[in-house]
């Protein structure tokens, strides 16, 4: 599209302002979390580190953040882990592989990236029951990594698709098995797609809020989101330490999304959740 | 059988899972769907056919909650769709460098953690003198009391309108310059090629968006779950996919009507699976399922 002729400059006011509502309140959390006392955006206190108390005391029968956090750093990186490692396995034999009801899985993958999984909670928390995962982090990981699977495989497809066989076809006739084309051929020359569906896998297994709320009971096995949430839910609230945690949680997220803009925007650009 | 040896070795763990927690959620939710389990018949549930989706059609309040998930997934998506082809037409058509900071800022909603998004959202509704719409509006009550419904669409749209940004934004991209300059030659103004050429060429990415969000704003409730938890007051803000699972799982209520709970949420799972094989079938199924480049097994 042309680019706007001068007279229209204006419009770049009307898109700043448009991105107010976001830019205010993440200032918002950053004064509400270093400061006393904040009166709209305006800190009315001391600037203190009392907000921060709870990195080195329990706050309120809660557990001490480091355990929390702790579990959140396990979750995200196995999700991931999984994730990654499962779709590109499944996908390399959709991609490059003959099989009877290749047509139907790959048709049953696109099925399930389109269908809302949040609808299956209630059944999957019968489920977790029935197999004595309920309440453990195995179990919600499991049901965290499953459920990002269909994007996966969908994402890794698209990447192996794309690899020139040549390469392949060289090895094959050299004898090459096929397990070891995969990891030393194969995967290699995906990187690009590996480190997208890791990003995206991380950073969707770090907020995850209605799983571990759902399936996790007891507060040694809580995760990050479910440790905010019960500052949430007080009667009332200390703003300002709450605004701390948010900040301490945040943090990974707000550095990743510093250092890859762009590359974050391609990710998202595939569609996955409304 | 060795012929096949090497699919299912890579096909194993993602069917596994898929099969462990995507099928059998669909199957367990359609049967406990038809049963009266509860947290007290949770060992030996007794099948009551279809009971509970008549406990549904009778229940008061049935229409209340319909009425608001009609009214929550139609404003959400219409602030959705129409800020996500304003955002992707106004980043498109200044200096790359802005329009690339415009669409970052506008993806934070959707990376930030849920949790902490909607702690942002509770601290500047809070009343005045602290929270900033507040302060702003001279209002004495949270704004979450006082205007619930505005801030739950405001909060999922800030959240879903990058989704469209993002789509028609690769959309305009793709247009070919000629066109522009056909129109540029022919004296449209700025408005008249938006109107006349790129809307009408983003006709299939609006509709897509929409089908898409429609589904998942269906069955979506986290942020309201969050924000007002129905709430204020009675039923104000519960929505179909809430209601479902607060019957079932909810820690107040002691899972009491767990079989009720998965009557409705059997409804949402219905309709998912058949919109998603709908957009299958609109969305050109063939093309995308070609068969695989290396034929050796």
């Amino acid at each position: 599209m042309p680019l706007l002729p001068p007279r229209w400059r204006l419009l770049l006011v009307a898109i700043a302002a448009l991105s107010l509502p976001i830019l205010s309140g993440l200032a918002w959390l950053l004064l509400t979390g270093w400061f006393d006392q904040v009166h709209g955006l305006v800190p009315t206190g001391r600037l203190g580190p009392d907000n921060w108390r709870f990195l080195w005391e329990a706050v309120g029968g809660r557990p001490s953040v480091w355990i929390p956090l702790r579990n959140s750093l396990i979750f995200s990186g196995v999700v991931a882990t999984v994730v990654v490692l499962a779709s590109s396995m499944a996908a390399y034999a959709i991609s490059r592989l003959s099989f009877p009801g290749r047509a139907a899985y790959l048709g049953l993958v696109l099925v399930l990236h389109a269908f809302p999984a949040v609808s299956l909670i209630i059944a999957i928390f019968f489920i977790l029951r029935r197999l004595g995962l309920f309440d453990t982090l195995t179990g919600v990981i499991l049901v965290k990594a499953s459920l990002e699977l269909p994007l996966g495989i969908w994402l890794m497809k698209g990447f192996f698709d794309y690899l020139s066989w040549e390469m392949e076809m060289a090895a094959l006739v050299d004898g090459v098995s096929r397990w070891t084309l995969f990891w030393r051929i194969a995967l290699p020359m995906v990187r690009p797609g590996l480190l997208a569906l890791g990003t995206f896998a991380l950073l969707s297994a770090w907020g995850e809020f209605i799983l571990p709320f759902t399936l996790i009971v007891s507060n040694q096995n809580w995760l990050m989101s479910a440790y905010l949430q019960t500052f949430l839910g007080e009667a009332f609230t200390d703003f300002g330490m709450v605004a701390a945690v948010g900040l301490f949680y945040a943090v990974p997220v707000i550095v990743l999304f510093l250092l890859g803009q762009r590359y974050l925007l391609n990710i998202y650009g595939g569609g996955v959740k409304g | 059988m060795r012929r096949y040896a090497a699919p299912v070795i890579f096909l194993l763990p993602a069917t596994c899972l898929i099969v462990a927690f995507f099928l059998a959620p669909v199957v367990t939710t359609l049967y406990l769907s038809l049963t009266d389990i509860s947290v007290i018949t949770f060992q030996n549930p007794q099948w009551v056919g279809m009971g509970n989706y008549a406990t549904l059609l009778r229940d008061q309040f049935i229409g209340r909650i319909v009425l608001n998930t009609a009214r929550y997934v139609v404003l959400t998506l219409l602030f959705n769709v129409g800020m996500g082809l304003v955002l992707a037409l106004l980043s498109s058509s200044v200096h790359q460098r802005w329009g690339d900071q415009l669409r970052a800022v506008w993806l934070l909603p959707r990376i930030l953690p849920p949790v902490v998004y909607v702690l942002i959202w509770q601290g500047l509704a809070r009343e005045a003198p602290y929270g900033l719409i507040g302060t702003i509006t001279g209002s004495s009550t949270s704004w979450i009391t006082a205007a619930p419904w505005a801030v739950i669409v405001l909060a999922n749209g800030l959240v879903g309108a990058s989704f469209g940004m993002l789509i028609f934004t690769s959309a305009i991209r793709a247009i070919p310059a000629d066109l522009f300059y056909a129109s540029a030659v022919d004296g449209a103004t700025t408005l008249q090629t938006v109107r006349r050429v790129v809307l009408p060429l983003l006709r299939w990415p609006i509709m897509f968006v929409t089908a898409y969000q429609t589904l998942s704003l269906l069955t979506s409730f986290e942020y309201i779950l969050l924000l007002t938890d129905g709430g204020p007051g009675f039923y104000t803000t519960t929505v179909w996919s809430l209601h479902a699972y607060k019957l079932a799982l909810s820690q107040y209520f002691g899972n009491v009507e767990f079989g009720l709970g998965a009557a409705m949420a059997a409804v949402l799972v219905v309709i998912g699976i058949v919109v998603s094989v709908a957009y299958l079938r609109i969305f050109n199924f063939r093309a995308l399922v070609a068969e695989p480049k290396i034929e050796v097994n």
